[in-house]
């Protein structure tokens, strides 16, 4: 089956009065027709920086899309008009933010925020854009619904703003939904709700979803694959369940590491990942993990991995793969942390 | 895989010599002193301001002294000479010369200026910083006072004040100050609060630091950044105050000279023709607003720490 | 008002809001009074102050009729008393008679000085806020391109150039050298240009450096992407989600605003020659005709006072984030 969105070679750089920070260096992933796909990664990995690039949300100037390719629904995204842009955004493609105290408008009705979307891409009245409002705010779960379409985002809790958030997204039906921390800045209860919220919608409306979250718990629980960035790079792509067994990359295997288990012997220390990611203004030349790695080798200082298949179904870019390279230690210690 | 051949088996060797890369951090950390002081440096419009301050500032200690003339004395066989050779801004309509006579304003007109901020500024943080130190009822008591004065329009009370006292230099920073700390307070006050809640300094004193202690480390530090600003644009609104006060006839007394002054008995001689009198004062107080303004600016957007990189 | 910090979202807060709105409005309200009644106070104190017997200046009054216009005036009266009175003659709206010209009363300056100079003061304020809104904007919205450097040059000059010099610099190009527009008085609406344009420039550029670093701030703001993300028109966002929320700070600063063009409008008028109240303030300045200065005092500020009360309530309601809380601000 054709892919709903394939995302190829992208590049993203932003000037700055410092330099040229590259956020995004070549990033490639897929995601087909009613998928969950999970992009995890640190802080400043260049999650966000891709997420807004398919949907060119990024204002340019700062951003700039070097080279790359984004095809949704066998359209290439990066060169379409901002008049097509527009008809995507919101029709097509949609997208929640991070922090849902701040992406709603704090003077506008939030009824009205989301019949803008509505009127915007559909040919119908006023009236029947409240209608459908009233239907979406039912649908995310919003109580008496009457009321709060005429209430102003400050009268809603925190996880109302987020489903009023999701209610905006899917007004009109999209094929994609690009959901960027949508759980970060909530509680945890709070949290497990608008997943649960999410996925059910998600059966109700068949929309692809790309999770962007730095916590693998999500991942696991929401996505049927995944792909694992690091400085702007992804170093690991493959289905949930085999990639979080048998991480293929160094960057993965620490990610699972350091992630503290209920199950796990509380004298065992965690074990993070040591030191910080690169300084994207100049990004290393070989592989940009290598001043972290456990298992670096000299080739990983000058010469950076490709993205390549290690096993069915998942690719990893590192050189550890290569035919040449002793797998002793990377085999020995993989045991330890099967999950 | 074609690559493959250029590689050679020494090459996968475990490299141990990774490691000591990672604890390095990336950059150095810059003090949030040097790391403004860098960005006001790219502000090339606020420079320019920090440039003309400076150089009036430097004009107003020499520049009377550069001829032979003084500000008082009046040769009425001279009067109302356009700039020359001899006068190089001219002579007004008592004969005294217009370049000693600006450069004796400018003394009188950034005194006002910086004395009115600095009294602003001592009176602001102390009744700022009780204020919000306290707490409390006398957090209270003493906004609802600051609240009620700083309603008082500002000019109208000045001009009042003028009225009522002799005309002079230090009347006229009595009047100005006697509200203009209000602002400073409030300022001050909603800084300290903000910082007394912040996590940081909760931190602190649960560690146990010392009041003085976090006082110096932390409050200073953190709050004089939109001090600082408010300072910078506080000496222009003085010396505009002072340009109204000389226009309405209660800015300093004659001979002393300010620019106002120097501006309002030019007014006088315009129907005349004589446009220079105007001119010099008037480009001396505006590139002073501008200066200070700009400066002010690029402060302010130098020291807001939501900028640093 | 705090704007950044977050209103709790309770439904009982919610009704309770609408209470406290009426009471923060009272409360506000008793303030303002607290205010003009502060500044009837120091006019009185002033009055007092003057060195000197008003009515020595005319010398050459026999004892008795100084004794009677003492008595007419009630200043044979203990000062406390006197002060009862001006508080009283206040209240009633009579800020009694000038003090150079007996037969006129500060009542008739007023009466014949104010529409002209609110004619004066509104147009220039209309023409502040709206050239000052639309430079703001523009420039935000051209940021580090021309349009962007052209307000801004016109905004620097704006605050770098003091009322009077630009009056003056008008007068002597626009209307004297090109004679385009009349040179002074108030006769027809050509004449009202000059000095409306002279006083509007300050809070003109004011408001659009204000309105411009509002305008970049709310750009940045994430519903700002969240109404890019619904597919929404550039001028669609521009206009219904970021200029309706620059427009607040604007808002806040208008009382400011207007108290500065007040005082502008001495000089304006006086240089103008406006027989408006600044006109006839600036003179009674120079006169020393006290009455009249400390009379048009207090009648100003009740007005200043009374507009920044109404800015700052029109505020609470205007920004629906805005819950006033029992604490008052």
């Amino acid at each position: 089956m054709e892919p709903l969105l394939e995302v190829e070679d992208l590049h993203v750089s932003f000037k700055t009065y410092a330099g040229t920070v590259k956020a995004v260096q070549g990033v490639n992933f897929a995601i087909r027709e009613g998928e969950t796909l999970g992009i995890v990664g640190e802080s400043g990995c260049g999650k966000s920086a891709t997420a807004k690039a398919i949907m060119k949300l990024l204002p340019s100037p700062p951003a700039q899309y070097e080279r790359g390719l984004i095809r949704f629904q066998g359209k290439d995204v990066l060169k379409a008009s901002e008049k097509e842009m527009q008809s995507i955004r919101g029709k097509q493609i949609s997208m929640i933010f991070q922090d849902p105290m701040t992406s709603l408008n704090p003077t506008s009705k939030i009824g009205k925020q989301i019949m803008e979307a509505i009127v915007k891409h559909e040919n119908i009245s006023m009236k029947e854009a409240r209608q459908r409002a009233l239907r979406m705010l039912e649908l995310v779960g919003i109580p008496q619904p009457e009321k709060r379409i005429d209430q102003y985002p400050h009268e809603y809790s925190g996880g109302m703003r987020q489903r009023a958030m999701i209610a905006i997204a899917l007004a009109c039906r999209p094929k994609l939904l690009i959901a960027d921390e949508p759980t970060t800045a909530l509680d945890v209860t709070i949290q497990a709700q608008m997943l649960e919220l999410m996925k059910s919608i998600q059966e109700k409306m068949g929309t692809a979803i790309i999770l962007i979250t730095h916590d693998l718990g999500v991942v696991a629980e929401m996505c049927d694959r995944v792909a694992v960035m690091y400085a702007g790079q992804v170093v690991e792509t493959g289905r949930v369940k085999p990639l979080f067994k048998h991480p293929q990359h160094p960057y993965t295997r620490g990610l699972l590491k350091s992630v503290p288990r209920l199950d796990a012997n509380r004298k065992a220390p965690l074990q993070p990942i040591v030191g910080s990611p690169p300084d994207l203004f100049e990004p290393p030349q070989g592989c940009a993990f290598y001043p972290r790695c456990s298992y670096a080798m000299r080739i990983c200082k000058d010469y950076a991995p490709k993205l390549e298949k290690t096993r069915e179904g998942q690719y990893a870019s590192c050189w550890l793969h290569h035919p040449l390279a002793d797998k002793t230690k990377w085999l020995k210690e993989g045991m330890a942390v099967d999950r | 895989m074609e690559r493959e051949t250029a590689f050679k088996k020494e090459m996968f060797v475990r490299d141990e010599t990774n490691r000591q890369e990672a604890e390095k951090i990336s950059r150095p950390s810059v003090s949030y002193w040097s790391d403004a002081w860098g960005r006001l440096k790219e502000n090339r419009l606020a420079m320019t301001g920090l440039l003309i301050i400076v150089l009036l500032l430097i004009m107003a200690i020499i520049g009377p002294h550069l001829n032979e003339y003084s500000y008082y004395e009046q040769d009425f066989a001279k009067k109302n000479l356009p700039p020359n050779a001899e006068h190089w801004f001219g002579t007004d309509a008592a004969g005294r010369d217009l370049f000693t006579r600006a450069w004796h304003g400018a003394r009188i007109s950034l005194f006002i200026g910086f004395m009115a901020a600095l009294i602003d500024f001592v009176i602001g943080v102390l009744y700022g910083g009780i204020s919000a130190l306290r707490g409390g009822r006398t957090d209270h008591v003493m906004m609802r006072i600051a609240e009620i004065l700083y309603a008082i329009p500002y000019m109208l009370m000045v001009i009042l004040i003028m009225i009522a006292m002799k005309r002079g230099i230090w009347p006229i920073i009595v009047a100005m100050t006697i509200t203009g700390w209000i602002p400073m307070a409030r300022l001050v006050r909603g800084q300290v609060l903000q910082l007394k809640e912040s996590e940081f300094v909760q931190a602190a004193l649960a560690m146990g630091a010392k009041m003085g202690w976090i006082l110096r480390k932390h409050m200073i530090p953190n709050t004089f950044g939109p001090i600082l600003v408010n300072i910078t644009l506080t000496v222009p609104t003085a010396i505009f105050a002072e340009a109204t006060l000389s226009f309405l006839g209660l800015g300093v007394p004659a001979p002393q000279a300010s620019w106002g002054t120097l501006a309002s008995d030019a007014l006088g001689s315009i129907l005349v023709g004589n446009f220079y009198q105007l001119f010099v004062p008037a480009i001396l107080i505006s590139l002073t607003m501008f200066a200070f303004n700009v400066f002010g600016d690029g402060l302010r957007d130098a020291l807001d720490p939501r900028l640093r990189k | 008002m705090d704007l950044s910090s977050e209103p709790s979202s309770s439904e009982k807060k919610q009704t309770l809001g609408v209470i406290s709105m009426w009471k923060y409005t009272f409360k506000r309200f008793l303030w303002a009074i607290a205010t003009l009644w502060v500044i009837i106070t120091v006019t009185f104190i002033i009055m007092k102050a003057i060195p000197g017997d008003p009515f020595a200046k005319d010398g050459g009054l026999p004892e008795t009729v100084q004794k009677n216009l003492h008595r007419h005036y009630n200043l044979d009266k203990p000062e406390i008393v006197q002060y009862g009175l001006y508080l009283k003659s206040i209240l009633q709206f009579d800020f009694g008679p000038s003090m150079k010209h007996r037969s006129i009363t500060v009542n008739d300056y007023i009466k014949k000085g104010f529409p002209i100079s609110l004619h004066l003061g509104l147009q220039a304020l209309i023409f502040a806020i709206s050239f000052g809104l639309i430079l703001g904007v523009v420039a935000a919205l051209y940021r580090n391109k021309w349009p962007d450097y052209a307000s801004m040059v016109i905004a620097i000059i704006g605050v770098s150039v003091p009322s009077f010099v630009l009056a003056t610099f008008l007068i002597n190009y626009v209307a004297v050298q090109w004679n385009l527009l009349p040179v002074a008085t108030w006769q027809s609406w050509s004449h009202t240009i000059l000095p409306t344009i002279s006083l509007a420039m300050m809070p003109l550029a004011y408001i659009a450096r204000l309105m411009r670093s509002s305008m970049l701030e709310v750009m940045n703001q994430d519903y700002i992407l969240t109404a890019k993300a619904k597919g929404l028109k550039q001028s669609t966002i521009i206009i219904k989600h970021a200029i309706r929320n620059a427009i607040l700070p604007v808002v806040t600063v208008l009382g400011i605003l207007t108290t500065n063009l007040v005082t502008g409008s001495f000089i304006v008028e006086y240089i103008f020659g406006i027989p408006g109240m600044g006109e006839m303030f600036v003179t009674s300045i120079f006169n020393r005709d006290y009455s009249v200065i400390l009379g048009s005092t207090v009648f100003y500020s009740a007005i200043l006072i009374f507009l920044i009360f109404i800015v700052d309530v029109a505020y609470t309601w205007i920004d629906p984030r805005i819950k006033i809380t029992e604490e008052g601000s």
